[in-house]
Parts: structure tokens; C-alpha cells; sequence
């Protein structure tokens, strides 16, 4: 597609892209250097700082793993809750009965327009007031509370534009033979949404690992960020290291879900097009996001929390 | 003047003049947090959508160097928690790159401006995509049309793709700044002292809970409802009618 | 056709996450026994991210609110392997107490007025003040009042920091992180200038191997912070947490378990306070 915006290089064109690399590469190693003398100067480079993690495993089944472990846990719990709870809502937002679409729709929105951290706080504050769950099991309750609250409104909204991005022509066909309005959305419009949305599901499942985050930085869940304290603490306060593997962690695991959602998404797309349904062709190019078009863009919102 | 927002500094007594339920409000500044909030949010705003838009153009510029710098920062820098980006700028960029954002003597004001710079660091990768995938759906021959008239690339992108794309990321746009102000709560973590730091201590320090809870909630949707509506009816009004 | 496919893959992939983590959660509770049982386990709050006060450590805790809390124990009954550790993080340590999560908290726990209308303390059994720790070769604070143009450091919404704040070094420019390790970094990398929390836990991170010979303490006392055990009102486990820690100072553990954890860092630990004895 970007190819689209410039003419295959001539031999000017050449030239000038192999200037502009030359600028830009120069001025991302001198980025780089800078940073590196930076730290090498700050002492952060040394090998004591990083030996927890390199020269031993005792770093990682001490603090990393268990840590990584409740982040995991927290993420696949809000993200089984939260789906189930998501679709019920983007139906109910889709229902012809106003008394079953209004308050959908308010919930939605008015827990969408929350901070998940302050759903978070709240959700703590509230467990260890009125509830008796101990003390081990408050903070995830909280973080999967929040994270619940938060993702099942957003799924909500990716459910209601996936079926809002369907052709109107499946409904009235399928109304047409006879069916009845739960038959029409269980059988013709749901499966066919479902394909759309599940890039976009597993896009969300990217910002639910993400915001476990918060649970451990501002609460007391003891995730993998909450495990810096201990271990940098213990390893002659080594934060720029511990950050920095806790960081490629979660970029390790959020890029092999963001690459199963793309690998999903090319997938469907492809399939969609040998199977040949009648999908409207603008939903598909939007890049399997449904994005710009359909329910006022709910679908780019599996991308940021 | 940030600072003073978390503190309990007793405010002037018009207990009869005051609802007995909004008592624990007085002593804290929540008016100046929620203004920390929202600069917090403006600033990064027009930040990420300056280095969003040139992170787009990055990735479909034709020198390869870039569109590979592009593609591994979008990649990279939307897989890390916000939180880790907020306290890498303190940590790292501060304390060890010795960049105080002009502001040396004054954490305040230096976390402030850290936080903004973490905030717009992040948000641009949502913004380049979101550019991106607007960049798609101006049609092919928009820029081919551009191209035959002899338009060099950043004329194209310029003058005919990008003023396209953004009319039709409205919508998508929309839903990046609403996750922005959510996300300024995270600045709580370098000492920000914005609505959702307030609220913690507030929770801490008071008995009601759930009229403190609901008191910061109904300022989120304050916030973030008519963004989204506003935005809305932009989209709507700028869409290009195809 | 490829749908059912897909959601397959999905749902394979959900079970998996689910299974990883199930096996990882269940098994490590249910079989805490609160209240002082026979032959059953007595839960202990401790910090877990203080060296030298309580550290959680790849050989198990360390520190001496550590070894406060093994001494307790074990004139309670309990043998060391029955005692369970728990983190209680200093905002949560109130409700702790309250809701019976633990039987009591060794962790740098301050008696004060605020936290005795909720729960009771045993001891104290250190006294500890609050101060500053400085780069060895930083000579210009010397008093409270230098502090006023330096950079200082502490976690945030700590005491100390508000201390700092409110009246010892009002003009000085405070850095709240999440952590003091942060902190820590900060002060070797010249950002700030001095870390301000109790002496005690100062003298914890200073007799650290990684840190030998680069901070000093200020030694200014700023404060009187009574260490305590924590238990629940009206516990009868505080006449009993009383006899063992007047037993473990009178045995001599008391000064050992002192210089074994705070000693390296030059500590000068005040005399071990009698049981009831709260300085302000």
C-alpha cells in the first residue's frame, strides 16, 4: 500500500534515499552512543547490575516468575470474564427494547469513560471494607475487578460494531425466510461478526497484560511490576535492569499476541475473500479492524487502554 | 502549586453553608487536580500528534532506514505498560540521562514535564496507527493522481493523502484521547499529583468511600464524555463523502 | 468452516492460558491457621523490600524485624517452618490487623496515636529516628536546616516525606517513587542528594554489599519512631509478644540479631526500649 504514495526510485531518487538514510542513520547512532555513555558512565551497564538476571536463575524463580505468573492470572481471568459480559452488553446495546438498550448503553459508556485505576482503587477499597476475602486473594480480586469493568465495555462497543458492520442485507434476508429476531443474531449475524472481531479481541487481550501493570504499581498485586521492588532492592538497587527485563517481558508476550492477532486477521481476510460473502468491501480495507467506519470506531479502541 | 493539592491544608469554614456529605471534600484541592489532569492531557495531546503524524510518515516514507525505525518503535513502545515508559523517564531519563526537561532544581515542575514527554512517547505509537490505517482508506487513486501530476512523495502525503486520512481517523482519534486522559492517571507513579494520586490519598486519609469513588468518577466522565461526543460530531461534520 | 476453526485455535489457547495459571495459583493457601494454635502455622506480616528490616531474599527473608518475628514465634511455639510470611505493605498493615489476615506485623511498624485507635502494639522494641542517608563524600549537609536547598528523596506518601514537608526542611525539593531503590539510584547517580526514611532502614540499604562504603548516614534524629509489633485490638497476644521480647533482649539475641543486620553500616542502635516505653 505505501508503495502507492511514491514512484518505484529513479536514479535521483535513489540518491536522495540513500542520503536521508546516511542523516537518519547517523542520527539514531548518535541517539544511541549518547545513551550508551550515558548508562556506561552512570555505571548501569555493569555486569553486577545485570548478573541477577544473566549469571544465575535463582532472579527469576525468586521474584520474576512468580510475579509473571499473577500478571498471567489476572489477565486471563479479566479476559475470560469480560468477554461473555461484553457480548451480553453489545447485544443488549443492539436490543429493540428501549428499556434493555438505554441502561446498556449507560453502563457502557459511563464505565468506558472510567480509568481502569481508579476502577481499581475503588474495587480494593471497596473488597477490604465489605467483603471478607483475605488478604491474598483482595488485590487480584480488585485488579480483576477493574480490568473487568473496563474490558467487557470495550468489548461491548468491538461486539455492537462488529455486528453494526455486517450488511443489512443478512438481517433482512434472514428476517425474509422467516426467522426470529434471537435466530437472526445467533445464527447469521454473531458468526459472521465474530470473524471480524476477533483480531480485535486478541488486540484487547494486549491492553488487558498491559494494564495488570497497574494492579502492581499502584496497588499491592504482586505482578511482575510489583516484583521490582523486592529484587532491586535486594540486588543493590539495580532498577534501569530490573525495568528493563521486566519491559522486555511484556514486550515478548504482547508481541506474540499482537502477532497471532495479525496472523489472525490476515487469515480471516483471506478467507473471507475466497468464500466470497457479501461483506462491504471498505469494512475489510480498513485493515481487519473495522475501524473508521462502522459504530463510530469502536474497533480502534482495541489498541490503547 | 502541585504540591499542594495532596495536602491537608483546612480550608475556610462555612460548615452551615456546606452539605454535611460534602464534608470530606474541603482541605483538598480537587479543582487544581483535575486541572493537573487535563493539562497533563492537552499537552500530551498535541505532542503525540506531532510525533504520531511523523511516525506515520515514517512508516510509508520510501527510505527503508525509517519505515524499519517506524514499524520497531510503533512495536516496541505499544507493548510496554504505560507505567514501565513513565518510570523509565524519571529513572532513566532523568536520573541517569541527566535530561531534566529545563528544570533541574524543581521536581515539580520536572515530573510534570517528564510525565508529558512518557505520555506523548506512548501515545504517538497509537496515533501513527491509527494515521495509518486512515492513510488506507484514502483511495489508490487519490495518490496516483497525485503522483501523475508530479508531486514528489511528501507533496503527496502533504497536500492530498494525509488531509484525507485524518478527516476519516476522527473517530479512532477520538478514542486515543479518551484512553489519554484515562492515562495520566499513571503519572501518579513519578508523583504527579493529578485527580487519580488525590483520590488515593483521599481514600486513604477518609471514611466515604464510595462518595470519594464517585465524585472522581463523575470527573472522568466530565472529562472524557464530551471529548467523545464532540469528537463525534467533528468526524461526522469533516467525513469525506464518499 | 474456517470459523469453527479459528474459534477452535482460540479456545485452545484460552484452556492453555487458564491451565498454566490454575496449576500455578491453587495449593499455596487455605491452610493458614489464624490465632496461636498447636502444631498449626501463625502468619506474620513482614516488608519484603527492606534490607536489613525485612528482605525477601532467594534463601528465604532475612533482617531484623525478621528475626524479631523468628524469636516471637518460637517463644509462641511455633517452629520456624510454621511460620508463614506475608507482605504487608505499609498502607495496608491497619487492615491487616483488623481482618485477621495475619496474627501480627514486624515491619518497621511506628506506633502512633492514628494507628492505635485501630490496633494494638506490642514492645516497642526499637527505637529508631528519622534521617537522611547521603553520598559518603557529599560533606554539606550537616544539619536538618541544610537540607532546605538539597534534592531529597522518599516513597511516596510516607510519613517522612510529609515530615520533610510540613516542618524540617519545608523549602527542600522532594522526589516521591514508588520505591527506595529508586530513590537509591537516584542518590548514586547524583539526581538527588539525600534519602529521608528511618535510620534504620537507611542503615539496612547502606550495609548492602553493592553499596559498602559509598552512603553515610546523617545522624541528625529527626524524629523518635518506636518500632512495635502489630496484633489485633484487644489481642491476647500482646502480653504474651511482651514477655518474649523483654526474654530476647534480657538473652542477649536482642543486640546480636541488631548487629548482625544493621551493624555493617556503622549503625549506633539506640539501648533496647522497655516494653511500654513510647518516646515522642
Amino acid at each position: 500500500m505505501s508503495s502507492v504514495l511514491y514512484d518505484a526510485p529513479g536514479p535521483r531518487a535513489k540518491r536522495r534515499n540513500i542520503l536521508f538514510s546516511a542523516v537518519f542513520l547517523v542520527a539514531l547512532a548518535a541517539l544511541l552512543w549518547w545513551v550508551f555513555n550515558a548508562l556506561q558512565d552512570k555505571g548501569q551497564l555493569e555486569w553486577a547490575q545485570w548478573k541477577p538476571f544473566f549469571g544465575g536463575t535463582e532472579a527469576w524463580s525468586t521474584y520474576i516468575w512468580p510475579g509473571l505468573r499473577n500478571t498471567l492470572k489476572a489477565a486471563a481471568l479479566a479476559m475470560v470474564i469480560a468477554l461473555p459480559l461484553g457480548a451480553v452488553f453489545g447485544i443488549a446495546r443492539l436490543s429493540d427494547h428501549a428499556w434493555v438498550r438505554v441502561p446498556a448503553a449507560i453502563v457502557v459508556e459511563f464505565f468506558r469513560a472510567i480509568p481502569v485505576l481508579v476502577l481499581m482503587v475503588f474495587g480494593q477499597a471497596l473488597f477490604a471494607e465489605y467483603t471478607d476475602i483475605s488478604s491474598d486473594d483482595r488485590p487480584l480480586y480488585a485488579v480483576v475487578t477493574g480490568l473487568v469493568l473496563y474490558n467487557a465495555a470495550v468489548i461491548a462497543e468491538i461486539v455492537r460494531a462488529g455486528i453494526l458492520s455486517l450488511p443489512k442485507g443478512q438481517s433482512e434476508a434472514a428476517m425474509a425466510i422467516g426467522l426470529r429476531k434471537g435466530q437472526v443474531m445467533r445464527t447469521i449475524l454473531l458468526p459472521q461478526a465474530v470473524t471480524a472481531m476477533l483480531p480485535v479481541i486478541v488486540s484487547q487481550m494486549v491492553v488487558i497484560v498491559k494494564d495488570t501493570a497497574l494492579g502492581g504499581g499502584v496497588l499491592t498485586f504482586p505482578d511482575l511490576i510489583a516484583a521490582v521492588s523486592p529484587m532491586s532492592s535486594y540486588y543493590g538497587a539495580n532498577v534501569i535492569a530490573s525495568f528493563t527485563i521486566v519491559a522486555l517481558i511484556f514486550i515478548a508476550i504482547n508481541f506474540a499476541l499482537t502477532t497471532f492477532a495479525s496472523w489472525l486477521e490476515r487469515r480471516l481476510r483471506r478467507g473471507r475473500r475466497s468464500s466470497g460473502p457479501v461483506l462491504d468491501p471498505k469494512g475489510a480495507s480498513v485493515g481487519g479492524t473495522m475501524g473508521t467506519g462502522a459504530g463510530g470506531g469502536a474497533g480502534d479502541l482495541g489498541g490503547m487502554n | 502549586m502541585r504540591r499542594s493539592s495532596g495536602r491537608h491544608t483546612p480550608g475556610p469554614r462555612h460548615a452551615e453553608a456546606r452539605e454535611i456529605v460534602f464534608d470530606f471534600l474541603e482541605g483538598y484541592d480537587l479543582l487544581g487536580a483535575f486541572w493537573v489532569t487535563v493539562q497533563l492531557t492537552l499537552l500530551s495531546a498535541v505532542g503525540s500528534l506531532v510525533w504520531g503524524t511523523m511516525l506515520a510518515a515514517m512508516r510509508v516514507s520510501p527510505v527503508p532506514l525509517m519505515r524499519g525505525f517506524g514499524t520497531a518503535y510503533v512495536n516496541i513502545v505499544r507493548n510496554i505498560p504505560l507505567t514501565v515508559i513513565i518510570l523509565f523517564t524519571s529513572l532513566g531519563l532523568s536520573q541517569t540521562l541527566g535530561v531534566t526537561m529545563g528544570a533541574a532544581d524543581n521536581f515539580d515542575t520536572q515530573n510534570f514535564r517528564l510525565a508529558v514527554l512518557g505520555l506523548i512517547l506512548y501515545t504517538s505509537a497509537f496515533v501513527c496507527e491509527a494515521l495509518r490505517s486512515g492513510i488506507n482508506t484514502v483511495p489508490v487513486g487519490q495518490a496516483e493522481a497525485a503522483r501523475a501530476i508530479g508531486l514528489s512523495f511528501t507533496q503527496v502525503l502533504t497536500l492530498v493523502v494525509l488531509p484525507q486520512a485524518i478527516r476519516s481517523v476522527v473517530g479512532p482519534m477520538a478514542n486515543v484521547l479518551i484512553a489519554l486522559t484515562k492515562n495520566t492517571t499513571v503519572a501518579a507513579a513519578i508523583g504527579v499529583t493529578e485527580a487519580a494520586l488525590l483520590m488515593k490519598k483521599m481514600i486513604e486519609n477518609e471514611a466515604q468511600l464510595i462518595l470519594i469513588s464517585a465524585v472522581f468518577a463523575f470527573g472522568y466522565v466530565c472529562l472524557t464524555l464530551p471529548t467523545g461526543l464532540i469528537m463525534g460530531w467533528v468526524g461526522k461534520k469533516v467525513a469525506v463523502k464518499r | 468452516m474456517k470459523l469453527r476453526k479459528v474459534t477452535a485455535a482460540s479456545a485452545a489457547a484460552l484452556v492453555l492460558a487458564l491451565t498454566a495459571t490454575a496449576c500455578g495459583g491453587g495449593g499455596d493457601k487455605d491452610t493458614k491457621g489464624s490465632g496461636s494454635g498447636d502444631g498449626k502455622t501463625i502468619t506474620v506480616g513482614i516488608k519484603f523490600d527492606q534490607p536489613g528490616i525485612g528482605q525477601k531474599t532467594p534463601q528465604g527473608y532475612s533482617g531484623f524485624d525478621v528475626d524479631v518475628a523468628k524469636y516471637i514465634a518460637k517463644q509462641l511455639g511455633y517452629k520456624e517452618d510454621q511460620i508463614e510470611w506475608k507482605e504487608s505493605k505499609s498502607a495496608d498493615r491497619e487492615t491487616m490487623l483488623e481482618r485477621g489476615d495475619v496474627d501480627f506485623i514486624a515491619a518497621s511498624y511506628s506506633i502512633n496515636d492514628k494507628r492505635l485507635a485501630k490496633v494494638d502494639f506490642a514492645g516497642p522494641y526499637l527505637l529508631a529516628h528519622q534521617d537522611v542517608l547521603v553520598r559518603a563524600d557529599d560533606d554539606s549537609i550537616k544539619s536538618p536546616a541544610d537540607l532546605n536547598s538539597k534534592k531529597l528523596c522518599s516513597v511516596t506518601g510516607s510519613t517522612s516525606a510529609q515530615n520533610v514537608q510540613d516542618t524540617l526542611a519545608p523549602k527542600a525539593q522532594l522526589q516521591e517513587y514508588p520505591t527506595y531503590s529508586a530513590c537509591l539510584s537516584g542518590l548514586q547517580n547524583k539526581a538527588i542528594d539525600a534519602l529521608t526514611t528511618d535510620d534504620s532502614i537507611l542503615a539496612g540499604y547502606a550495609a548492602q554489599d553493592a553499596f559498602k562504603g559509598k552512603f553515610k548516614l546523617g545522624g541528625f534524629k529527626m524524629t523518635n519512631e518506636n518500632y512495635g509489633i502489630g496484633v489485633k485490638k484487644g489481642s491476647d497476644l500482646k502480653a504474651k509478644i511482651n514477655t518474649a521480647l523483654e526474654k530476647m533482649v534480657a538473652d542477649g539475641s536482642w543486640q546480636k540479631a541488631v548487629d548482625a543486620n544493621l551493624g555493617p553500616a556503622g549503625y549506633k542502635n539506640e539501648p533496647a526500649p522497655k516494653i511500654g516505653d513510647i518516646k515522642s
